[in-house]
């Protein structure tokens, strides 16, 4: 699956606060919720996102609360996907669980606001359009693809379900 | 095989004869919880495959604890779905306002968690289990969903970090101080993804509720758990809670039972991997406060001098038991807070709310000039009861501290334990107890 999309880049921490305040965990609708994504952090974020947009960000994406409002907003905003240095665990379970699109660099940090990537997701590959540079990402481990390649969780638990 | 408390619980959890960290496994849940913002996603997701009926209907666990009793019209009507859902699926453990409490402090006391129990819950928090020997960890809503269907949940086999604690606790310092150093210490990924193993002499001299405290903030390190070897405090905790003759639910025989004999094999091998050992001499630590805005900038409260405070909040899950309680109602008898201060006391569950009332520190909070409040996440998460408008500053016993948590982007959250709290209400600005 290719994914072509231009850059907004935030540092490490970026907590689940930040991506959706708690405040607004009263809804369960993605376009709903993508409406106020980065909102406390980066007020003017859902204004310059674009459909097909990649966040780019460091350490520990996602960290605090389990709420999967969380990756469901920045999906409601637009963002097709999300690469990190590091993703916080309970985020990387949502990501996974919902179909998120999301790539763990050591070279997240090379990457500028404003950059148009261009990324393979089977493969890992991340391409820099704008800097001229690929960068290679963790791939996942099968457990995990499958889960994506089945449409998420729920899909491939009645999958099996079925199957039995 | 030697292998840590966490391995030993995942894997009896399974049908695997062994395992090892980073590989992938489905495992059966003992218990899945939800509350009323994470549960509604789980319950639409579950409605969308048009299975009629959930996995078992004793393993799952519902409380409208954060928004509750409803803050406004939105959250009365997530609080519903849940009302609505338990109703139809005979979900007993369903605990409505007038029962609910603030789930991870309720639990425990509903006898609904024990030693070696695996158990999932759509909140991040969940960790506070291991308090009690469990591996207990946070999820997400599809999660919760799928534990709905089938009982299950997959799992990446954490590598565990042993954290040990020596010396003696000086006065004022507990589980929370603890906890605050450790996170400033390694900070808020430290433990990204592993399993926290809480011990050493200090560990085991703790009371439940500073276990519970230390647990409770695994997740503010990044881990998956945070567990504490269950002892003679843990077993006398469950003794109390439990009556003799109740009946315990009959899972895991390997590693189960009443009897005392069988909890106490819930330990980590001698020889167990471990991916790093941290040791803490704690004989000169005071205690600790998270500054704004992450759980990892941590200061000892003498540093800290002169933060003047708009509000003090002393409840969550963190710190809202009953010795929390104790601890702020006796430093703060006979005195008043300081005139515009904002002093919100939350016991966590009807049955604190009842003892505070019944040893007077309830009277004590209200005399002081504090409120208190029926049991609620409430302010913790910048839902109600006490937001935080632009340049207010509050000290909280809760446990996150990120940009407008508490209300507004432009507020300020300090964390600390309950008898800083209360010495703070009294002066108005962050203080050690001693100094008052």
């Amino acid at each position: 699956m290719m994914i072509k999309g231009r850059v907004h880049k935030f540092g490490d921490d970026i907590n689940t606060d930040d991506i959706i305040a708690a405040k607004y965990l009263v809804s369960t609708d993605a376009k709903q919720l993508g409406s106020h994504c980065m909102e406390t952090i980066r007020p003017d974020f859902i204004a310059k996102v674009k459909e097909g947009d990649i966040i780019v960000a460091g350490k520990n994406f996602g960290c605090g609360s389990s709420r999967e409002h969380a990756p469901l907003a920045i999906k409601g905003a637009g963002i097709r996907a999300v690469i990190a240095e590091s993703f916080a665990g309970i985020f990387f379970r949502n990501a996974i669980n919902i179909g998120l699109p999301f790539l763990e660099s050591v070279d997240a940090d090379k990457i500028n606001d404003g950059d148009v990537l261009e990324i393979d997701l089977s493969g890992g590959i991340i391409k820099n359009l704008k800097q001229g540079e690929t960068y290679r990402s963790q791939p996942f481990p099968e457990f995990l693809q499958d889960i994506i390649a089945r449409g998420g969780l729920i899909n491939r638990v009645i999958r099996c379900i079925k199957s039995r | 095989m030697p292998y840590t408390i966490a391995e030993k619980i995942l894997l009896v959890h399974t049908d695997r004869k062994d395992i090892e960290p980073g590989e992938f496994v489905e495992a059966k849940v003992d218990l899945a919880l939800g509350n009323d913002i994470t549960a509604p996603l789980a319950i639409q997701e579950f409605k969308k495959t048009g299975i009629k009926k959930v996995f078992d209907n004793k393993r799952i666990v519902l409380v409208p604890d954060h928004f509750a009793p409803a803050k406004d019209l939105n959250s009365a009507n997530q609080c519903k779905i849940l009302a609505d859902f338990a109703k139809e699926q005979k979900i007993k453990n369903y605990f409505e306002v007038g029962c609910m409490g603030i789930e991870h402090a309720l639990l425990p006391e509903k006898k609904l968690v024990l030693p070696g129990d695996l158990i999932i819950g759509a909140d991040s928090h969940t960790c506070t289990y291991g308090a009690l020997g469990c591996y207990a960890t946070g999820v997400g809503s599809t999660d919760l969903a799928r534990a709905f269907i089938d009982g299950k949940c997959w799992f990446k086999v954490p590598r565990t970090m042993k954290f040990v604690y020596t010396g003696k606790l000086k006065k004022w310092v507990g589980g929370k101080d603890l906890i605050l150093y450790t996170i400033g210490d390694i900070g808020v990924d430290g433990a990204l993804c592993r399993i926290m193993e809480f011990s050493g002499p200090v560990i085991r001299r703790l009371g439940m509720d500073d276990r519970f405290a230390m647990s409770n903030m695994a997740i503010e390190a990044g881990a998956r758990a945070g567990i504490i070897e269950p002892d003679d405090i843990t077993f006398d905790y469950i003794k109390a809670v439990h009556s003799p003759q109740s009946t315990v639910h009959k899972k895991n025989k390997k590693l189960l039972s009443v009897d005392r004999g069988q909890w106490t094999k819930l330990k980590s091998d001698k020889d167990a991997v471990y991916e790093r050992v941290y040791e803490y001499d704690v004989s000169k630590l005071e205690p600790q406060v998270a500054c704004p805005h992450l759980p990892s900038n941590v200061q000892p409260v003498s540093k800290l001098k002169d933060i003047k405070l708009d509000q003090v909040v002393i409840g969550s899950c963190t710190n809202g038991r009953i010795s929390d309680l104790r601890i702020a109602a006796k430093i703060l008898k006979g005195k008043k807070i300081k005139p515009g201060l904002r002093l919100i006391v939350i016991p966590a569950t009807q049955k604190i709310y009842l003892q505070a009332v019944k040893e007077g520190l309830v009277g004590v909070f209200v005399r002081a000039g504090g409120i208190f409040s029926t049991p609620t996440c409430g302010p913790c998460l910048g839902g109600h009861m006490g937001i935080l408008t632009d340049a207010e500053t509050c000290l909280a016993t809760t446990n996150r501290n990120f940009i407008g948590r508490m209300g507004s982007p432009k507020s300020f959250v300090y964390l600390s334990n309950p008898a800083v709290a209360a010495a703070s209400a009294i002066k108005g600005r962050i203080t050690h107890p001693d100094l008052l």
